[in-house]
């Protein structure tokens, strides 16, 4: 296909910048209101996606180096692991904690072992969707 | 609480994953894999004799008890199959690792057996109706991968039917426990037995017992098993073996599951079903277990016979009747694997697996045929061998509960089991020998060591029944007497 796509690339350069800002801030506020490692990681991938309509997949795949495949296989791992680790401190697997921090910028922040979880979750999702994507469009 | 019980699940998933950052050691991958399933194992053992002396324990993820929570249960019966499919499992895999290619070795095969082991090994455990779905849907998705790999048009045609009828399965799955939660407002097991138990089970819940009846039979090829004899004998022989010995076994778990702890009020409405179903499938296995001349559909139609044996027991639903299945449940799941791992032996042999293609085996691998002569003893259930006591039992329970068409039709389908395996042995293993010994492929060396494992599993398990006694039947008082299971469950609570 060799359509002047100039308008698409243009924007999606753009407009992947705004997904992907919205998928990490949809990630962080799952802790407390709707949102969550899924559907961050949803959006997130669905800005890959993007990348790998507007740009050929050689482009997009010199630019960012990442094997989706591992990359799913990683989020599953990161997820387990948040779950194993309570196991040693005499909890229940998959239990949770969280605490109060004092930080630097941001102040009083709560930091929970349950992002852990989420975020292998989006890392999950991110490598599946778009290993998905990519599966079908290499179709001869 | 103890976290031991969630390693049957968790240490394969672990595992599996590892090793998909390991994809192009084929043997690596193999050899680990093995292990952790061995592991496995060792941890049912513990779990199973922690049973015995605790009574049945939980393990409430993240610290939310029940109701609310999701959790692991482990009694006898499921701690038992959990052992049977780790140990299997392990063994299939080391005939992986003598026999299959490495092109299908490092195209995720090892994890995605370890993902289906994770699947089925949760369902066993879960005491959730939800987190059941879950599980059933982990094991699902591995064998659909399991299914396709190998890439022959054979293999993507049953492929197709098999993934559109477990989605039409799944989604009634959905449907029944959406009808299940709206009807009592739950869906942890021994929560939801409990309600059904106070309210009586009305003809509105008999309903929904009936949609999960249709649901696991279609996974456990209850009379719905028209699937089965095509997916089942189309992928490699691992493949099949491991499908064969493992995924009708757990909707069969399933069926026992919710028809004795939850929907046991209306026996003569579901246990008649079931009744009815076993008899028809029983019947429509045998038939097709002698119609056909490719040895891998026979195989198959084995198994077809097998879930209408166990679920007469379900049916019977008597203390004798119940051990009776679950000792067969458990040596089916070994005959099973030796089976399916026998007749791909010979199929690789001979290069077809036509009966008519075969003859005379016995000459060059007498090994191989001795080993099928064992298989086809046990599934017919000669004594001394594994088979024996599950249908002595079962069929003494028929006897005493006055059910003569299931108890005709259970040995009638033995007889056909023998006449369907004897044709088999018969024409590959005896006749004139057509091809000389250096014209036949060699035997791959060390082929026949896990198949001659699962024969030695078939006779010790055979021999040993008075070993296992104490645990079959705390199994079958927990399945018969529901408030075991609940007062485990929600005992602390209420």
């Amino acid at each position: 296909m060799n359509i002047n796509d100039v308008i698409l690339k243009t924007v999606s350069k753009a407009v992947v910048l705004i997904i992907l800002t919205f998928g990490i801030y949809l990630f962080f506020s799952g802790h407390n209101e709707p949102g969550g490692g899924f559907i961050g990681g949803l959006v997130i991938a669905s800005a890959f996606v993007l990348m790998f309509l507007s740009y050929d997949s050689e482009t997009v795949s010199g630019a960012l180096p990442i094997d989706f495949k591992k990359l799913s296989a990683l989020g599953v791992l990161l997820a387990m692991i948040s779950g194993i680790a309570p196991m040693f401190f005499g909890g229940a697997f998959l239990s949770q904690s969280f605490g109060y921090f004092d930080l630097p910028i941001f102040g009083k922040t709560e930091l929970a072992t349950v992002t852990v979880f989420e975020g292998g979750i989006a890392l999950t999702v991110v490598g599946v969707v778009v290993n998905i994507i990519l599966s079908i469009s290499e179709d001869e | 609480m103890n976290n031991l019980l969630v390693l049957p699940m968790l240490l394969p998933i672990v595992v599996g994953v590892l090793l998909i950052f390991l994809r192009t050691y084929g043997r690596v991958q193999a050899w680990i894999s093995i292990a952790s399933m061995l592991v496995t194992s060792g941890i049912s053992v513990y779990l199973l004799h922690k049973v015995q002396t605790d009574g049945i324990f939980r393990l409430d993820f993240g610290g939310w008890e029940p109701p609310f929570g999701i959790l692991f249960v482990a009694d006898s019966f499921s701690v038992l199959l959990v052992l049977t499919s780790s140990i299997v499992t392990a063994i299939c895999l080391s005939y992986a690792l003598i026999s299959t290619s490495k092109e299908l070795q490092t195209m995720y095969f090892y994890p995605s057996v370890l993902f289906l082991i994770a699947g089925v090994n949760g369902s066993f455990l879960t005491g959730d109706l939800f987190n059941l779905f879950v599980c059933f849907e982990v094991m699902l998705l591995s064998s659909y991968v399991l299914l396709t790999l190998g890439n022959s048009k054979r293999q993507l045609r049953e492929a197709i039917k098999y993934v559109s009828i477990n989605i039409v399965s799944s989604w009634f799955f959905l449907v029944a426990l959406a009808f299940l939660y709206g009807a009592v407002g739950t869906l942890n097991m021994a929560h939801v037995a409990e309600r059904v138990a106070e309210v009586g089970q009305t003809p509105l819940l008999t309903t929904i017992s009936i949609v999960f009846l249709i649901v696991f039979s279609l996974k456990a090829g209850l009379l719905l098993y028209f699937w089965l004899p095509g997916s089942y004998s189309s992928p490699p022989i691992v493949t099949s073996a491991l499908f064969g010995a493992l995924l009708t076994k757990v909707g069969i778990y399933a069926l026992f599951r919710t028809f004795s702890l939850i929907f046991y009020h209306q026996p003569e409405t579901t246990h008649l079903l079931i009744g009815i179903m076993a008899a028809l499938t029983l019947i429509g296995g045998s038939l097709g277990a002698i119609a056909f001349n490719d040895i891998r559909t026979i195989a198959a139609y084995n198994v077809v016979i097998a879930v209408g044996f166990i679920l007469v027991g379900l049916a019977i639903s008597t203390p004798a009747s119940i051990e009776g299945s679950i000792y067969y449940l458990i040596h089916d799941m070994v005959a099973k694997a030796l089976l399916f791992l026998l007749v791909g032996t010979m199929i690789t042999l001979s290069g077809t697996s036509k009966m008519a293609g075969m003859s005379g085996l016995m000459k060059n691998y007498p090994l191989l045929g001795w080993s099928f002569f064992v298989t086809m003893l046990s599934l017919a259930g000669i004594p001394p061998l594994s088979g024996f006591i599950g249908k002595v039992l079962i069929s003494g329970a028929a006897i005493d509960s006055g059910s003569y068409v299931l108890l005709a039709l259970a040995l009638l389908s033995s007889i056909f089991v023998l006449y369907s395996l004897l044709r088999v042995f018969k024409n590959c293993f005896w006749g004139e020998t057509i091809v000389s010994k250096e014209e036949q492929p060699p035997l791959r060396k060390g082929v026949l060591w896990p198949c001659l494992a699962l024969v030695l599993l078939t006779i010790g398990i055979g021999l040993g029944t008075e070993g296992m006694a104490p645990y079959v039947t705390d199994a079958a008082e927990t399945l018969l007497n529901p408030g075991i299971y609940i007062d485990a469950v929600l005992g602390l609570i209420q």
